[in-house]
């Protein structure tokens, strides 16, 4: 027979975003140790309204690590306590009967709470609408091949492509700083020959914008990395860090535009 | 209801440059009076509305994620194919053209695929102008991979991660704009409903998934680009909010709904772990590159192996079945997706399967370890076994993984003419959501192909034309204060109402499930025309219990996750009825859709060209009226139809 487990939830409700939260104890029984963390909230809301309650409210959607829309901060860590896993990829084998879990939304000033675990996180869309592309019309490239990108460029640019903008690095941080996202764009982009025109540019646009929405200042905690389901390294802050300061000293000369 | 696929005149490999030469165009000044709407932001609709931006019209577009990067395209893993040839092993358009024909087992339009053929090489370059990292080869040119069932190596890659970097590039492009000001995005908006005016599509009407609130919005054309229907069976590889709402909508305002039946099963999925599961998760079809897949020769050894008695690494040579090797020696484990699903299937059914449920195969990787080394497969599969892993909790590089077959791809959709045009003039129609370019089976790497063509290439020329045969004094001139606007508007309030006001006892998601069971077991990998007929029985009874016995808590005001998925679910009820209906008109075996009835003697597929070598183009007449059905005959002029064998 399969091992299942009782749990104890502590969850964040909160009717909406002007509304008071609290935290409520729901229990739920024979978790299957196969399911997702996910699985396991689809059973509580399930639960919960059949007694005719409201569900849970959080994000979601690919359910497999990539689209980044899942967030939730269990037991005090932004997806869960598993090194490189999102919330959806969680799964219950790595918690035990009896367990009490404590789930509560991604906290940060810039990420609002929109209902219970549901956050606001468009402030991530306008830091890329302000730089985060490399300027290039459909049907504007050149042959593929015309460039060639050594592989260790490429591979880097990957690395640093692979951010799934789910915001748990701001969620880790104490000063809600978004210098993890921010960078790994940065980077990406940065660091290929089509981005390169515009590499001071996008710098200085990201960052200005980076700062208007609130997004708090890097101390070099580490607690990004270490939340960051893809483990998308620190360099990529030193990198946004280089390039930034690169930028204003040209734009101090003459303005990059 | 018309159905003029309005094919250019000429031959195949002109077609497109000369259709573009003979558009109309809209002049550059005049371009920001029109209003584009948009729906949809993955590959299709992303880089449709960013290079409708580009090209000067005023764009708004939807998505019902908190952002446009999180559209379901995200979530490809292999690749994107193109004719580019960089590998000098005799890929050309007209190849890829070929194969993408013969692949769709002859049920798509030649004009359109060798379309798609043709601009694929420029999408390569778009991608790589926008800083999409595709994977390299030390001399920094660009790598490529040979990909389900492909002969020649056309596919291009960025880990296995493909959709994500593609999406990111066309969210990139789109986001430029949004920041110009050319497009206004709303996201966490659903599509309920769509407006038309004197027959023209010219709005929709939306509900804003945080407030409640819903909300007009005019245009001078629609395009619908919200991706594929295959939650229908609620197991699916597709996102939990991916619906066939936008679609059925359309087609209940008069859109024509295409090949329905048309779904892909594929190979390589996780299997069912237990009946609280939400989603299936997709294996790269490139571990069919190295893995081999078996089952035990007999079912009192599958047994011993699903009780845990027997390790299958301890199973002989000659106990094991290499069935794909078997059945189809030249092709071995890349056989294409259908026959390979079949195939699990079948062993299954013969009580070989593997996995607590004895629904999954072996997909074998000692072979490959023993002969290449275990570095050398962690370089080539290293994070879909880290996925595997995390998922099951087995290690696949020391026991055999364990696949089935899941639902991961609808071929059919909106039907669209020539210029991704649907029955309702100004409704278009981009990416999955359509039925254009695939046939009854989509070739692997097809599908990011067909997406970013539609929206990179196609629509931003064809939507172009209509436009400019509407004339700039038409431009803005429907408004969301026309009449129409509020009829529509008040069946959708209607609607919402009465899914809050039924007061039932069972939960949306229950009925998703039910649904889902109905589907797979009679229109999933085998259909017959008893279990059809018994499908639409049982979908009519489900829909009627849906309507009067569905519980829906919360209200319309806010964030409501029940009432979105009540929404979802009842379109999908109905739309599976057609799909039944869909395959019980289909008397053949073709692609994805397999009839019992109408197989050869060794099980395979047998198709009926005199008779079904047309597309089925459903017209909606009523909820409680039978569907009338229209033919688009397909007609061969450059590919010879042939019996597809993969022996
Ligand atoms: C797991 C997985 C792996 C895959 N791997 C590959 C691969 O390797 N190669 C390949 O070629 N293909 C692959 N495919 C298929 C391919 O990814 C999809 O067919 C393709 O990306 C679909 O793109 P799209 O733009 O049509 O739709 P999507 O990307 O699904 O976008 C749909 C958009 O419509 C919006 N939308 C939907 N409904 C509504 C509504 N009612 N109201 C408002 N907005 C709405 C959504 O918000 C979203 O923005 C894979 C698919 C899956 C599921
Ligand atoms: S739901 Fe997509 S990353 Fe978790």
């Amino acid at each position: 027979m399969e091992k299942t487990m009782n749990l104890t939830l502590k969850v964040w409700r909160q009717t909406s975003a002007n509304a008071k939260g609290h935290f409520e104890t729901y229990k739920v029984e024979n978790i299957s140790g196969d399911s997702s963390f996910l699985e396991m909230m689809d059973i509580l809301s399930e639960q919960l309204v059949e007694a005719g309650k409201e569900p849970v409210a959080f994000d979601h959607d690919c359910r497999e690590g990539i689209c980044g829309m899942c967030s939730m901060t269990i037991n005090g860590i932004p997806h869960g306590p598993e090194k490189a896993t999102t919330t959806c990829q969680l799964h219950m084998r790595h918690f035990h009967d009896g367990q009490t879990i404590t789930i509560e939304p991604f906290r940060a000033k810039p990420f609002p709470v929109l209902k219970d675990l549901m956050v606001d996180r468009s402030a991530f869309d306008r830091i890329i609408q302000s730089g985060g592309f490399i300027t290039a019309r459909a049907g504007s490239g050149v042959d593929a091949n015309a460039i060639p990108i050594p592989k260790k460029t490429a591979d880097y640019a990957m690395d640093a492509a692979a951010c799934i903008g789910c915001g748990a690095c701001v969620a880790a941080c104490p000063n809600a700083s978004a210098m993890l996202f921010t960078g790994a764009k940065v980077s990406h982009m940065n660091s290929l020959p089509q981005g390169k025109a515009e590499k001071h540019r996008r710098a200085l646009a990201m960052v200005t914008t980076m700062d208007g929405e609130g997004f708090g200042g890097c101390t070099n905690i580490g607690e990004c990395e270490a939340a960051c389901p893809k483990s998308i390294s620190l360099d990529m802050i030193a990198q946004l860090n280089r390039d930034y300061a690169t930028a204003q000293v040209k734009n101090f000369f003459q303005p990059v535009s | 209801m018309n159905l003029d696929s309005k094919i250019p005149e000429g031959p195949l490999a002109e077609k497109w440059s000369s259709h573009k030469f003979n558009m109309k165009l809209v002049n550059p000044a005049n371009r920001r009076k029109y209003h584009v709407i948009v729906v949809g932001s993955g590959l299709a609709g992303g880089a449709a509305a960013a290079s409708l931006a580009e090209q000067g019209y005023k764009v708004s577009c939807f998505c019902y994620q908190d952002s446009p990067r999180r559209a379901h395209s995200i979530a490809a893993q292999g690749g994107i194919n193109a004719a580019k040839n960089y590998q000098n092993d005799g890929d050309s358009v007209q190849r890829l053209f070929y194969d993408t024909v013969k692949g769709g087992d002859y049920r798509s339009r030649e004009a359109n695929v060798y379309r798609l053929a043709e601009v694929s090489a420029d999408i390569i370059d778009q991608c790589v102008a926008n800083g999409v990292p595709f994977a390299r080869e030390y001399g920094g040119l660009l790598a490529n991979r040979s990909f389900g069932g492909a002969q020649v190596s056309r596919t291009f890659y960025a880990r296995g991660q493909t959709g994500q970097q593609l999406l990111l590039g066309a969210y990139a492009a789109l986001s430029r704009q949004i920041g110009l000001g050319n497009v206004k995005m709303h996201n966490r908006h659903e599509l309920l409903d769509v407006v038309k005016v004197e027959g023209h599509a010219k709005g929709i009407i939306v509900r804003n998934m945080v407030s409640g609130e819903v909300s007009r919005h005019a245009g001078d054309c629609v395009v619908l680009a919200t991706g594929g229907y295959g939650n229908v069976f609620f197991l699916s590889t597709n996102a939990q909010g991916c619906n066939v709402t936008a679609a059925y909508r359309a087609h209940k305002r008069g859109a024509g709904f295409a090949n329905p039946c048309y779904t892909q099963i594929h190979p390589t999925c996780i299997p069912v772990h237990g009946d609280k599961q939400s989603k299936l998760t997709l294996m790269s079809e490139s571990l069919r590159n190295d893995g081999r897949v078996w089952t035990p020769m007999d079912a009192e050894t599958a047994k011993q192996i699903r009780e845990g008695r027997l390790d299958p690494n301890q199973l002989p040579e000659a106990d094991r079945d290499y069935f794909l090797e078997r059945k189809y020696p030249s092709f071995g484990n890349l056989a294409p997706r259908d026959i390979s699903s079949r195939a699990a299937k079948e062993a299954c059914d013969e009580g070989r399967g593997v996995a607590a449920t004895g629904l999954g195969v072996f997909l074998d990787f000692r072979d490959a370890i023993k002969r290449d080394g275990q570095k050398a497969i962690e370089e080539r599969y290293g994070n879909l076994f880290e996925m595997y892993r995390c998922i099951t909790g087995d290690n696949p590089y020391e026991t055999p993984m364990m696949i089935f077959p899941a639902v991961h791809y609808t071929m059919g959709g909106l039907w669209v003419d020539y210029n991704l045009e649907s029955t309702i003039p100004g409704m278009f129609v981009g990416g999955e959501a359509n039925f254009s370019d695939h046939g009854a089976n989509r070739l692997g790497a097809s599908a990011l192909m067909q997406g970013l063509a539609d929206g990179y290439f196609v629509l931003p020329y064809t939507v172009g034309n209509y436009l400019g045969e509407q004339g700039v004094a038409a431009a803005g001139k429907v408004t969301t204060d026309h009449p129409a606007f509020a009829e529509v508007e008040a069946d959708v309030k209607a609607r919402i109402n009465k899914l809050l006001s039924i007061n039932g006892t069972e939960t949306p998601r229950s009925f998703h499930k039910r649904l889902g069971q109905i589907i797979w077991n009679q229109c999933g990998m085998a259909r017959s025309k008893e279990g059809l007929e018994g499908a639409i029985r049982d979908l009519q009874e489900l829909r009627k219990e849906f309507w009067s016995n569905l519980k829906v808590v919360g209200g319309a005001d806010g964030i409501n996750p029940e009432l979105e998925r009540a929404g979802r679910v009842a379109d999908f009820i109905e739309f599976g009825e057609l799909m039944c209906r869909d395959a019980l008109m289909r008397e053949e075996s073709c692609g994805g859709h397999f009839r019992v009835e109408h197989q050869t003697e060794e099980g395979e597929a047998l198709r009926d060209d005199e008779n079904y070598a047309f597309v089925g183009v459903w017209e909606y007449l009523g909820d409680d009226v039978e569907p009338n059905l229209h033919k688009e005959p397909l007609i061969y002029e450059n590919v010879k139809l042939a019996t597809r064998s993969y022996k």
